[in-house]
């Protein structure tokens, strides 16, 4: 077995986990507090990474751009809050999923109309673009390793966040009963805002770190944000913690699926057959495990009873 | 509907279904054959929103995969004709008996969950068919099939004519308007309608609310197989593309627009899409920022689609 191949494909699957949870934690407080599906999220996700690429332009730093390129994703998810979002807390899942269908449409079409059809390559710093030399035999990636250090910094800053303050105790107050802590006197739009904002700025961050591997490109958006969803379905809406894990497990399953599940089916079927069905199956792993969770614990893995 | 019935939302349902009968004499006449292509795919797409608007808008059951349907017709085409079976008899009956198995297994398991879990299952599923078909590469995988043939069926009807595809599709969608109608109206879409309205109350009636609603997802989910099978025929070609959660997403947007939960509003619904997406891409490179806006005003502002502006008053009163 080549161990090397093994450590990067787990590496890998971690990052892609990682970068999940980045999303899937955001969509699930929206979720789980404002009762809002925002299949818009996405768009935050491709707002990051092309904001990024400019702004890394602009300052001729990746460092610098990220920075920069944060605040103004959370400006954008405030708008976005403001202007759309804001009237669907009363109304029903239909109207969510179709409104931000639509706020999917004017994002990748306004992205198009800004930075054209092609998409933008961010150069990495030579500090971050070299590799890590563990043993003699595995050698790995900087960037990777970065991108998974900040997003379980980020991961442990925002489980403090929740459960360790005032404000956290509210989003988890909000998240358990909406009407009973807006009677408590919290301002819960505000509370709202805030809390989409944290969202828009962990999907930006989530695809500012993956635009330097993949280039930022329109659209990018649209297939992750489907996986963040299988991943807080799994997880339980409102769970951050389920995000966690979920999106680990996810991550890990999706990526070992693609690059090895050909060898697991050569055990029990010929060459070939396992040649054409294992990249079907491990395109599907995820979301069969999702049918499989949900037909045994229809709320997910730490999801709320009776919702 | 008797003329002293006749309302100004019956009166755009006959008007609306006089124009669509009366395309191909116009087409001739105008000598603008491309009318006629968008007329059948407002059709055969017609029929696919008339049957999600069965499950979406009687039963309030949020399928947000029902493309998926589409994409197994059309690949029912597609893959005999790959191995040259043209009988369309037998097309249509492996389209519908296909998506009526897909939809029976699927629908065991999505009817278990309620709300967003619903609606995230049943698109799971449609990416479990779209990864499926991605990977046949004998049948091109992702680049799609090309149907070189259309379906036979007898002497008389010959589907190479635009003229008869487009007249075997507009009567298809009457017979399926005709047989929601009869659905909707029967004791069986009581059931349904009343389960939308309060699930606990029609459990508590002693009804297994669970059997109904899978009963009519996977006769939403056949009628859709089959307009699939016409889209397959339509097109001459077929690509996991068509089964995108995007497309999902569509059908539902039409339905909504139409007006969700009434029998002619999904008509109206595909029509006003199709004809605003025609009109727009031809205006304006960046249409689909217009277009998305469009969307959310509907959503915003647009209670009930359509239907419910003909009708003169607002569905979602009586939402729960």
């Amino acid at each position: 077995m080549d161990w090397t191949l093994l450590t990067v494909q787990l590496l890998n699957g971690l990052q892609l986990g990682i970068l999940l949870f980045l999303l899937a934690s955001g969509l699930t407080l929206i979720f789980g507090i404002m009762d809002v599906v925002n299949l818009a999220h996405g768009s935050l996700y491709m707002a990051g990474a092309f904001l990024c690429a400019t702004f890394t332009q602009w300052f001729d730093s990746f460092l610098l751009g990220l920075l920069a390129a944060l605040p103004a994703v959370a400006i954008i998810g405030l708008l976005v809050e403001l202007i759309v979002i804001r009237r669907l807390y009363q109304r029903d899942h239909l109207d969510h999923v179709l409104a931000t269908f639509g706020l999917i449409l004017a994002f990748d079409t306004l992205t198009q109309m800004i930075w054209g059809p092609d998409g933008q390559v961010i150069p990495l710093p030579a500090w971050l673009d070299g590799q890590v030399t563990l043993t003699a035999d595995i050698v790995l990636p900087t960037y990777r390793l970065a991108i998974i250090t900040t997003g379980l910094l980020v991961g442990v800053g925002l489980f403090v966040l929740v459960t360790q303050t005032r404000l956290g105790m509210r989003i988890r107050a909000g998240a358990t009963n909406r009407t009973m802590i807006s009677a408590l006197g919290i301002n819960i739009g505000m509370l709202f805002s805030i809390v989409f904002g944290i969202g828009a700025v962990l999907a930006g961050l989530a695809g500012m770190m993956i635009a330097p591997i993949t280039e930022a490109s329109i659209g990018m958006g649209n297939q992750i944000i489907i996986v963040a969803f299988v991943v807080i379905v799994i997880g339980g809406i409102g769970s951050i913690k389920g995000a966690f894990i979920a999106a680990i497990l996810v991550g890990l399953i999706d990526t070992m699926g693609r690059s090895y599940l050909d060898v697991l089916f050569k055990l029990f079927m010929s060459a070939q057959n396992a040649e054409t069905s294992a990249p079907a199956i491990s395109a599907m792993l995820i979301y069969i495990l999702m049918a499989v969770i949900l037909a045994v614990r229809p709320t997910g893995l730490f999801g709320p009873r009776g919702r | 509907m008797s003329l002293s019935t006749l309302t100004l939302r019956g009166f755009v349902t006959v008007l609306m279904l006089a124009v669509l009968a009366l395309v191909p004499p116009l087409v001739d006449l105008t000598g603008n054959a491309f009318l006629i292509d968008l007329a059948t795919r407002c059709v055969i797409l017609a029929i696919a929103a008339v049957s999600l608007n069965l499950i979406l808008g009687y039963g309030r059951m949020i399928s947000f995969g029902h493309a998926a349907y589409l994409g197994i017709g059309a690949y029912a085409v597609g893959i005999p004709v790959y191995y040259e079976i043209y009988n369309g008899y037998l097309h249509i009956l492996v389209a519908m008996a296909v998506s009526a198995v897909f939809a029976f297994a699927t629908g065991l398991v999505c009817l278990r969950t309620r709300g967003v879990n619903f609606i995230m299952i049943t698109m799971a599923f449609a990416q479990m068919v779209f990864f499926t078909f991605v990977s046949m590469e004998e049948y091109g995988g992702d680049d799609g099939l090309v149907i070189e043939v259309r379906s036979e069926f007898s002497r008389f009807i010959n589907l190479e004519d635009a003229t008869t595809l487009y007249y075997v599709c507009f009567a298809s969608l009457l017979v399926v308007l005709y047989l929601v109608k009869r659905i909707v109206s029967s004791r069986f879409g009581m059931v349904i309608r009343g389960a939308r309205g309060n699930e606990l109350r029609m459990q508590s009636l002693g009804f297994d609310t669970f059997r109904y609603k899978l009963i009519c997802y996977v006769i939403a989910g056949t009628i859709c197989g089959f307009a699939g099978a016409l889209l397959g025929n339509f097109t001459n070609f077929i690509s996991p593309e068509m089964m995108d959660w995007t497309r999902s997403g569509e059908l539902i947007f039409m339905v909504v627009l139409g007006g969700a939960g009434s029998l002619f509003g999904p008509v109206l619904g595909v029509s006003v899409f199709l004809l605003l997406e025609e009109f727009l891409s031809g205006l304006w490179l960046y249409w689909q920022l217009v277009f998305g806006i469009f969307l959310i005003l509907v959503v915003l502002f647009a209670n009930g689609g359509i239907d419910s502006w003909l009708s003169g008053r607002s569905k979602r009163s009586h939402d729960s």
